[in-house]
């Protein structure tokens, strides 16, 4: 068994490998062999799943040690992995979702000529992502990471003849290069705290630590939510993930859904040990969490861009699923559940997207939608469950994860409970909103179709059954995986062992907070529907009110980039360009120069001359007799 | 002084008649240097006694036969024991059997020992009226541009006197640093000097050049011959004896004092001068600033096969002799001599490596090289250190195969006048003769000591004596030297490989078994001593303590 855990991750990266390095012979066939390893891992993950269930609750953990990676010394770093209830749940969503987009993108990238790198670049994501989940220490973690981190460079980039994607590429991987740094300096800090990087070693020593080295812990646990804030787009490293919408929709979908964006909330849950014995890092989460929620739901409701607006989305859910990683053991098998559920909706969601750009000449603008209902039933119908599981429609799946969060936020206690809680309850609110506008503006209402830049007019028809099918299995887990979950408080009971669970002390009833989970639902679906439903949409964005023009800009996060970062950056890298110049080169280049003039003086020095040639020795003698004298002398 | 106190000085200072004792020469010890010169005299017999058509491989066979010979003996001479446990001092008290001398002989041998396939290299030159002919003058006596030489040449002359010249002055080279009193140092000198002046004078092209330049290291040679002399008078007007034992002990006060040379005996000011003076005629060999002038003119002019071993054998058997001398000698002085050695490195490191910045011509660049060198082996002397005496060994050996090996390369460029040695003329060789021009990088690059190369290992070891020494400022400014260095040795690499070469540019000559094996011995042992320098560094380091 421990050996599969190595083939789960090995599967994906032999895909990578053969379909990056085949060459233009697999190009006939590379999007099967991308499509059978992605499933083969998915297999080898259902198998230790099984496995795994077989087991006392207490004894599931499977551990193997492959090699030692960098012996130096003190300094180890090993090749191992751990695969726990908590990395096999990601397995399960990685591989199940991510082979469902891959089945997918055969029939989204049919007509693309790359497609064979496109299957490569995916395996690819999912072998990083793998490694980052399976991975039994800080430092192979960080390499699944920054794997994580090429992938998806890679993959937003796809389409690098368009410049937007090619700076949205960018972009994304600069924004998690900042994330990186933090990890890496967490990394480095554990290792000099605790001398090693092993979850076991470091995790359990955290508590202890938190006394006698507070500062330092407090700093890890600040800066593993750096690293997650890049990772995850949580604000302040936001602003890539909208743009990151320039990649193929699988994906986004990918990146929504299963891979990616997790990593920050796999993270902060793996790491709860240290986040439970640094209670201001903890405070820091839980900030960054609710402030993301609402700027992403905010952002949501001001987009025209169908992809984008589920951008937001995605912010705000990974928000929910942060401060609820951030409320400690209360919090945290909440998130996860969460995480597993947005998985499905999400990419369901993403894909339903991708097939209605695939019918409308891949058009994304929704003001140019409206009435699809009737020419894409499927992807409506799926879309649709996606959209009320997202907003929490009572007995689907967003429903059960997302009010549990919001229970355990006001579980929280005191008043850091009611802002959490409260905050929880607006995103809710504004998530139906803008979620509601979604779907109104594209599947209802009028036509509102134009034809694209070369006069081609749109004829919305169903996507071909490898796009229709990973739909509706998504659509079912959707509806039923929240339910499921749920029910006797199974997903609870399975994560409990590795990430401890609490009930808190809640000053308000459970049955309590549903209700106003299901008013807020009521509120928003509501306004959605008097602004989108009952009047008919302009083609052409209205001005707005100025927040409504702010959060058009991602509320001017990109401006407050540029302005502070960018133009800073700039100025800075160009007055150290002319110090470089100036100053180093002309110390530099004044060297050489007054070098090479000393030399060609003292060149003439040597002018052949005998009778010269013997004065200097002359002189050099005496010199030389003078001076040994001299240093008698003195 | 009246002619019977010159006899009493005489008679008092040696002993006298009746009791001088019967020579006792330990002829197994001293066998090495033994067999060179018998090599050498048989070359004059040869020279002599055979016809011309056949001296040239009779000459070749004697000096490569009797210098494998001989270092044959050093090396069971130093599997004895000789070289660390049964060192001692052979011939009377003349000279020192102790593991330096052996090091630096076995060295100086095995230089010349290549050295004889550069001067018998005969295929480089194009062929003088159907003879194949070496790079020395058909008949050195001939005046150049005369009839004679003319004649000389058409008759297919060659100078096959170089072999005996060859073994004379590796004779005196092996003696040199094994000198334990000043009469035989001297003595050595000049019998390795003069040799060499009628050498530098052979070349076969650019004769003129090469006349002024044997008339100038010749003239000044004799100058500083002269200091050197005078300074060892000055040390027996101190000490009232020319034995390195025996100056070491008045030194220290341990001597007994002889009363016939009460008056000048202690003196401080006649050993203060002496010491300088002898140093000097030393620093003149290695070619230490300000006695460095005459090393570019006469490397230039010189036969380049000549350059190559006078660059390489030379500077080991004279900085042999400095070694021995400062530190068999002189210890006791060395609060007296090390400030004044440090400022001659010093000026030596920055001097040799800024002049060379603007020089134009390889065999030149060549030059300044080696005195920057000479300054970077002299801060390992000043180190007085254990440590010191074995890097310079270290250095010494690998500096001189590079130094054998880069001459060797240099015969290979040629034109219609003989070898091109302006630089400009190598641009682009790398282009036109890429191993070649990579045989040479990889020799400026070990002079430059970057690393995986014999000059890194080198230096490292003997910047490591020097600061371990205490000489922490000679280590800064030798690195600063090495970067300045670097800079005209990689120069050179840039102008063979990045340059467009030149339409009318010269032609790589290839050349004959001989000249292609001292190439490589000079790579090989460059690359081994820079990739495995551990054995050769504990050799050196074994062989590095002297026989008082």
């Amino acid at each position: 068994m421990e050996t599969l855990i190595g083939l789960l991750v090995a599967a994906p990266l032999l895909g990578a490998g053969v379909l990056l390095t085949g060459g233009k012979r697999l190009d006939r066939v590379g999007h099967w062999i991308g499509t059978l390893l992605a499933l083969l891992s998915f297999v080898f993950g259902v198998v230790l799943f099984a496995d795994m269930l077989g087991k006392d609750a207490d004894a599931r953990t499977l551990t193997s040690h492959l090699f030692t990676w960098v012996p130096v010394g003190g300094f180890q770093a090993d090749v191992g992995f751990q695969l726990d209830q908590l990395s096999m749940t990601f397995v399960l969503l990685i591989t199940g979702v991510g082979t469902l987009i891959h089945i997918y993108s055969i029939g989204y990238m049919a007509h693309d000529e790359r497609r064979r790198r496109f299957f490569g670049y995916l395996n690819l994501f999912l072998a990083a992502m793998l490694l980052l989940v399976v991975a039994d220490n800080y430092f192979l973690l960080y390499a699944g990471w920054e794997g994580v981190g090429l992938a998806s460079y890679l993959l937003i980039g796809f389409w690098q003849h368009k410049p937007s994607a090619a700076t949205a590429a960018k972009k994304a991987f600069i924004v998690n290069r900042v994330g990186d740094i933090g990890l890496s300096v967490a990394i480095m800090l554990m290792f000099t705290t605790f001398g090693s990087f092993a979850f076991n070693q470091v995790l359990p020593q955290a508590q202890q630590a938190s006394t006698t080295q507070h500062a330092t812990i407090t700093g890890i646990g600040f800066m593993l939510l750096l690293a997650a804030c890049g990772k995850s787009a949580q604000v302040p490293l936001q602003s890539w993930l909208g743009d990151a919408m320039e990649g193929p929709t699988p994906v986004s979908a990918l990146i929504h859904a299963a891979t990616m964006v997790t990593a920050g909330v796999y993270l902060i849950t793996r790491s709860g040990a240290i986040f439970n014995a640094a209670p201001d890092a903890q405070t820091a989460v839980v900030t960054v969490g609710a402030v993301t929620l609402l700027f992403g739901a905010i952002v949501g409701c001001a987009k025209d861009d169908i992809k984008k607006a589920l951008a937001g989305s995605t912010m705000s859910q990974i928000g929910y699923m942060i401060m609820a990683a951030g409320l400690g053991p209360i919090g945290y098998v909440f998130a996860i559940m969460h995480l597993v559920t947005h998985g499905f909706f999400k990419a369901g969601l993403f894909l339903g997207a991708g097939s209605v750009m695939h019918g409308m000449n891949d058009e994304v603008d929704m003001r140019r939608y409206g009435g699809l209902r009737k020419y894409m039933p499927i992807t409506f119908v799926t879309f649709g469950l996606g959209y009320l599981a997202i907003i929490g429609f009572p007995g689907l799946s967003g429903f059960f994860s997302k009010d549990k969060i919001i229970e355990a936020a006001f579980a929280k206690g005191g008043t850091e409970g009611w802002i959490l809680g409260g905050a929880g309850l607006l995103g809710a609110a504004i998530t139906a909103f803008y979620m509601t506008r979604v779907m109104l503006m594209t599947f209802f209402g009028e036509k509102r179709w134009v034809p694209d830049a070369e006069g081609h007019e749109p004829h919305p028809h169903e996507s071909p059954s490898s796009m229709t099918i990973p739909m509706i299995i998504l659509a079912f887990g959707s509806v039923f995986a929240g339910a499921f979950f749920s029910l006797n408080s199974r997903f609870v009971h399975w994560l409990e062992p590795v990430t401890g669970h609490s009930e808190g002390d809640s000053p308000v009833s459970a049955g309590t907070v549903t209700a106003a989970t299901m008013a807020v639902l009521v509120v928003g679906v509501g306004i959605a529907w008097l602004m989108y439903g009952r009047r008919p949409v302009p083609s052409l964005a209205p001005r707005g009110s100025l927040l409504t023009r702010a959060a058009r800009r991602d509320l001017l996060q990109d401006d407050f980039n540029h302005v502070v970062l960018v133009r800073g950056g700039e100025h800075l890298t160009r007055s150290l360009v002319y110090l470089d110049h100036s100053l180093v080169d002309g110390v530099v280049n004044g060297t050489a120069a007054s070098v090479g003039g000393l030399s060609g003086r003292l060149r003439r020095l040597q002018n052949g001359y005998v009778r010269s040639y013997a004065v200097s020795m002359l002189g050099g003698t005496a010199v030389l007799v003078a001076a040994t004298l001299l240093m008698r002398a003195v | 002084m009246s002619a019977s106190s010159v006899h009493s000085l005489w008679t008092t200072a040696a002993p006298v008649a009746d009791k001088f004792p019967t020579p006792h020469i330990e002829y197994a010890q001293l066998s090495p240097v033994l067999i060179v010169f018998a090599a050498a005299a048989l070359g004059v017999l040869v020279e002599a006694f055979l016809p011309r058509r056949s001296r040239y491989t009779a000459q070749v066979g004697v000096a490569a036969v009797g210098l494998a010979a001989a270092f044959a003996a050093i090396v069971a001479l130093a599997d004895k024991g000789y070289g660390t446990t049964k060192a001692h001092i052979a011939a009377m008290g003349a000279v020192a059997v102790d593991g330096p001398a052996l090091f630096l002989q076995g060295t100086i041998l095995l230089v010349g020992f290549v050295a004889i396939f550069t001067f018998a290299e005969r295929r480089l030159d194009q062929r003088a009226h159907g003879n194949r002919v070496d790079s020395f003058a058909a008949q050195g006596s001939a005046v150049p541009g005369s009839d004679q030489e003319k004649a000389a040449v058409r008759a297919g002359f060659t100078s096959t006197e170089v072999f005996p010249l060859l073994m004379f002055a590796v004779g005196g080279m092996l003696v040199f640093p094994a000198a334990n009193d000043l009469l035989t140092l001297f003595v050595a000198l000049e019998v390795f000097s003069l040799p060499l002046y009628i050498l530098c004078a052979l070349a076969r092209r650019n004769r003129l050049m090469s006349q002024e330049a044997a008339v100038k290291y010749f003239l000044l040679g004799a100058f500083s011959s002269a200091f050197l002399l005078f300074g060892i008078a000055l040390l027996y007007g101190y000490a009232g004896t020319v034995s390195y034992s025996g100056i070491s002990a008045v030194i220290d006060g341990t001597a007994p004092m002889n009363p016939a040379l009460a008056s000048t005996t202690g003196n401080d000011a006649l050993l203060l001068i002496g010491l300088a003076m002898v140093t000097m005629g030393l620093l003149f060999k290695v070619g230490a600033v300000p006695f460095h002038m005459w090393t570019p003119d006469v490397y230039q002019g010189a036969p380049t096969p000549v350059t190559g071993f006078m660059a390489s054998a030379t500077k080991v058997a004279a900085f042999g002799a400095l070694l021995r001398l400062l530190y068999v000698v002189l210890p006791g002085m060395r609060w007296d001599w090390r400030p004044v050695m440090w400022g001659v490195a010093i000026i030596t490191m920055l001097a040799g490596a800024v002049i060379a910045v603007t020089q134009t011509d390889v065999k030149r660049l060549l030059a300044y090289s080696s005195i920057a060198h000479a300054g970077f082996i002299l801060a390992g002397v000043i180190a007085t250190t254990p440590d010191g005496i074995s890097s310079v060994l270290f250095y010494l050996a690998a500096y001189s195969f590079v130094t054998l090996g880069a001459f060797a390369v240099v015969t290979l460029v040629r034109d219609a006048g003989g070898e091109a040695t302006h630089l400009s003329r190598w641009a682009g060789l790398g282009r036109r003769s890429p191993l070649v021009a990579a045989v040479f990088a990889v020799f400026l690059l070990a002079f430059a000591g970057i690393p995986l190369t014999s000059g890194f290992a080198g230096k490292f070891a003997v910047f490591k004596a020097a600061a371990g020494g205490g000489a922490m400022p000679l280590v800064i400014v030798g690195v600063i030297s090495s970067a300045i260095a670097a800079f005209f040795y990689i120069r050179v690499i840039v102008l063979m490989f990045f340059s467009e070469p030149k339409a009318d540019g010269p032609t790589v000559a290839v050349p004959s078994v001989m000249t292609s094996t001292a190439i490589a011995v000079g790579v090989a042992v460059t690359l081994v001593l820079g990739l495995a320098p551990q054995y050769f560094l504990d050799l050196a380091d074994k062989a590095g303590v002297f026989v008082r």
